[in-house]
């Protein structure tokens, strides 16, 4: 028997033996999972839900406007891109739901910095040095609320006070028992090391079996989260990063690729969920949208809002929440991007105190303090 | 740590099993100035981009010719793109992978039989790029472990990193290591308006920022274009692509709100329009020049004046962006931004704000020397602290391993997968912005484990006849902790205990 399935196995019979009781209680008062995917880079909102109804769309959007035109009709004024036929379905079931005009407080435009605001919950980059996801932690109704980022590192809106594990699949050979019990030892009086080492191989314990699938794809991703996140002592929170989706250059046929991707990987989550689906909670944002106009390489550049999407067994989906600003250049922000009009830290902090049943206000006040006035959007999830 | 020790970890690249530490840790540093080279033995038979931009084309020719000859049907008007965007589509399912992830092929997309023979010629090509990749990445590797100055070469890989490029889209897997090649090392030395112009202007950063296929709406190119599609509608839209000119201001040289504004990026992209690549992207149809090389094309720039921060830049082609660069390559922000990173990278994560100013003046007074501000960082107490004050990140992990085992030539495939699964992939940051430089980005959890893994492979392929326990007092004389001593004594084989010191809490730090 090697290391890790004896890990695993002493960890089933600490379930059933003393612990049992206690992990059963946790898992009674929070079956609920939450689900992070980032999409690093500014996603364009209006490629992905199109405003096909608004008269201006066609024009302002020339090429770019045909695909998603013809994808699946949310309303007399959305359409989804083709490539999320997951996403389309999971529409008529009311299970998703599309939010647009939508950004974060930031309102300039660059990646590093949006992102950082998209991931801390402050009102401008670099004011927090924690995560909003971290915070989250602190205020789920759980003793034992734990939070995984599917990556071998922990992404920003992850970091902070509680501890939160990371894991990737590797292709390296797994290292011998023997030397990961010395690593323990020699790692015993390093704080930091010690700590990341108890991490990796609690991790390592409850992963045992997954590394053959090796994450060579989106779809792939979403099935190792949710095996990460279906056990009973696994990870109520997983934060899942995906890139590529600056679409400088060449966006039609990239982004269909993308959101192919994406679609695949909430396809993953929801079956390899199984009955939990109905307890989980799917966010996915950016940190920002793109140019309405397309440039002059069939590309977007950096732009303001753009969309935000649910997915999940509870949500009160089949909808898609806008006010709508319009796309005539008046209505444009600066006269080139998307104007925001919904507040994502509000669409956040609504979704998931609804979600984990925490007062609206609390949630708001925890994860974006520096919005805690604006009211959390309620509605959003069946309660 | 002794400074000798520092010199050789933090500042150079980690001790060589059998080096001696140099007695005079700040001479050796310094004088390092005088015996690094451009050029070295170790990385003669690198591919140019020359070479590997000669590849691109002939592709992208037989690319051409196939739907000219109708072996293809011809593009649909709505994929109206530049020569390279079909790759960059390519890349798309890649790029959906997390971060951290190891890269895999594009997803297979759905092809009719007449798609066959370019699939083929594609295959080819991105073989091709791969290749050149990987051999650069090996060659790169061996420098590092050959050098006679390893504070130059941690240098070079620096500036990579600020200057990045990621060897994502087809048209720059190839192509992304000949910029530390041919744009950073031979100007590492220089003044940093040297090493900008020189960035700016390679085909690496032109293909991967977007700039080659830049088009000024008035220039004569973008008249017709608008011309013909007034007239006939519905044809391929060409024009301005702000995507480097943003990224220069942002990441290469001022830093991100340091008072440069959306008009100003604006502007700076007109400038720079007709930057492109002879026999690629815009340049493919521009003529002269070997495919690769830097081509100012007349016909796709903006013509006129520009005003960029209040300055106002005449009509002048390719110098007028030239001169845009030239200033903002001194600029006090440009300053406050590089002295920035570089304290970050000598003397902490949070780096200290006094030596931060000292290189900022340093960097200042001599107009941007590098060599200059490389003395002030040698000169700051800040940097010569006691105890470690980085987290090596996983190049440096792997080089400083590699070093220690005395290891002088590497198989280019073997460390492109070691860093794939430690989580850097060489020249392949996924995000202009680079790879951060702090232990956050890097002290996880698995990516400890994956060093555990790691260590262990290396230690299985190692020599026998290493004896860790001499090799760990060697390379950290007098400063190995009883803890790391004990658990090397301790191990159950030689080999076991090699893998113990390359995990060990001196080598994990700097």
């Amino acid at each position: 028997m090697d290391r890790r399935s004896f890990i695993a196995r002493a960890g089933a019979v600490g379930l059933l033996g003393s612990f049992a009781p206690r992990m059963a209680f946790a898992r009674a008062a929070t079956p609920k999972r939450f689900v992070f995917i980032i999409q690093r880079g500014a996603a364009d909102g209006l490629g992905i839900v199109g405003a096909v109804g608004d008269p201006a769309f066609a024009g302002a959007r020339g090429d770019l406007a045909a695909d998603v035109a013809s994808g699946a009709k949310l309303d007399a004024m959305f359409a989804l891109h083709p490539a999320m036929t997951t996403g389309a379905t999971l529409y008529t079931q009311g299970q998703a739901l599309f939010a647009h005009a939508i950004a974060s407080p930031y309102r300039d435009r660059s990646h590093f910095d949006g992102q950082n605001v998209l991931e801390t919950g402050g009102a401008g980059p670099y004011q927090y040095k924690d995560g909003w996801l971290n915070r989250l932690l602190g205020i789920v109704p759980t003793d034992d609320a734990k939070a995984i980022a599917v990556a071998a590192t922990v992404p920003m809106a992850l970091r902070g006070r509680y501890d939160v594990a990371s894991y990737a699949p590797s292709s390296l050979p797994a290292a011998s028992d023997d030397l990961l019990a010395r690593v323990t030892q020699l790692y015993q009086g390093d704080a930091q090391l010690h700590a990341l080492w108890n991490e990796a191989t609690a991790t390592r314990a409850l992963t045992s079996d997954l590394a053959q699938d090796n994450g060579r794809n989106a779809a792939a991703t979403g099935s190792l989260a949710a095996r990460l996140l279906a056990p009973a002592n696994g990870a109520r929170v997983a934060m899942i990063e995906t890139g590529g989706w600056d679409t400088h250059a060449g966006q039609r046929g990239r982004l269909a690729a993308q959101l192919k991707g994406l679609d695949a990987m909430i396809g993953a989550l929801r079956t390899g969920l199984g009955p939990l689906w109905a307890a989980t909670l799917v966010l996915v944002a950016t940190e920002f949208g793109r140019t309405v106009a397309v440039n002059g390489t069939g590309g977007t550049d950096h732009g303001q809002a753009s969309a935000a999407m649910l997915f999940g067994g509870g949500v009160k989906g089949g909808r898609v929440v806008s006010d709508w600003p319009g796309l005539t250049q008046a209505s444009l922000y600066e006269g080139r991007d998307l104007k925001p009009t919904t507040q994502l830290d509000a669409f956040i902090a609504g979704a998931v105190a609804d979600h984990f049943a925490i007062d609206p206000a609390k949630a708001m006040a925890a994860l974006f303090p520096a919005s805690a006035k604006v009211a959390a959007i309620n509605g959003l999830i069946h309660t | 740590m002794s400074e000798s020790l520092i010199a050789m970890n933090r500042f150079g690249l980690g001790a060589r099993g059998g080096d001696t530490a140099p007695a005079r840790p700040r001479t050796w540093l310094v004088d390092q100035f005088a015996r690094f080279d451009a050029h070295p033995a170790a990385l003669a038979t690198a591919p140019t981009s020359r070479a590997v931009a000669t590849e691109l084309a002939d592709y992208q020719q037989q690319r051409r010719t196939m739907r000219q000859d109708g072996t293809l049907p011809p593009k649909r008007a709505a994929m109206a793109a530049p020569p390279s965007a079909p790759m960059s589509a390519m890349a798309g399912a890649a790029d959906m992978m997390p971060r951290g992830v190891g890269a895999a092929d594009g997803a297979s997309r759905g092809a009719s039989p007449p798609d066959d023979a370019l699939k083929q010629a594609r295959r080819f090509a991105r073989r091709q790029s791969r290749d050149d990749y990987a051999t650069l990445v090996g060659l790169r590797t061996n420098a590092a472990l050959t050098t006679d100055a390893p504070f130059v070469e941690r240098l070079v890989h620096f500036w990579a990193n600020h200057f990045a490029v990621s060897a994502d889209k087809l048209t720059v897997v190839g192509l992304a290591g000949t910029l530390e090649m041919e744009a950073i090392r031979p100007h590492v030395l220089g003044t940093f308006a040297a090493m900008l112009d020189a960035v700016e202007r390679h085909p690496a950063m032109l293909l991967y920022l977007d700039q080659a296929v830049s088009v000024g709406p008035d220039s004569p190119l973008g008249q017709r274009v608008a011309q013909r599609t007034a007239q006939n509608g519905n044809l391929r839209k060409v024009g301005l692509n702000e995507n480097l000119a943003r990224e220069i201001f942002e990441l290469h040289t001022m830093g991100v709100r340091t008072g440069y504004t959306q008009a100003d990026v604006t502007e700076f992209a007109r400038a720079m329009t007709g930057w492109t690549v002879a026999g690629l992207g815009r340049g493919a149809a521009a003529g002269g020049g070997a495919p690769g090389d830097f081509r100012f094309a007349p016909n796709i720039h903006q013509p006129g004046a520009r005003m960029i921060m209040g300055k106002t830049y005449p009509a002048g082609g390719e110098a007028q962006a030239q001169a845009v660069l030239a200033d903002i390559a001194v600029h006090p922000a440009t300053a406050t931004h590089l002295a920035t990173k570089l304290a970050r990278h000598f003397a902490g994560d949070t780096p200290p704000p006094a030596m931060v100013e000292r290189l900022r003046t340093a960097f200042l007074r001599s107009g941007g020397d590098l060599p200059t501000v490389y003395r002030a960082i040698v000169d700051s107490p800040e940097a010569w602290v006691d105890a470690p004050v980085k987290f090596r990140t996983p190049w440096e992990w792997s080089i400083a391993a590699y070093r220690a085992l005395g290891v002088k030539q590497v198989q280019p495939l073997a460390v492109v997968g070691l860093l794939n699964q430690l989580g850097q992939p060489v020249w392949k940051p996924g995000q202009p912005v680079g790879y951060d430089d702090i232990a956050g980005s890097w002290a996880g959890p698995d990516a400890v484990l994956r060093r555990v893994e790691a260590a262990e492979r290396f230690a299985t392929r190692a020599s026998e006849t290493i004896d860790a326990r001499t090799l760990g007092t060697q390379l950290f004389p007098a400063a190995l902790s009883p803890s790391t001593t004990q658990s090397l004594a301790r191990a159950e084989s030689p080999g076991q205990a090699l893998a113990l010191l390359l995990v060990s809490p001196e080598m994990m730090r700097r």
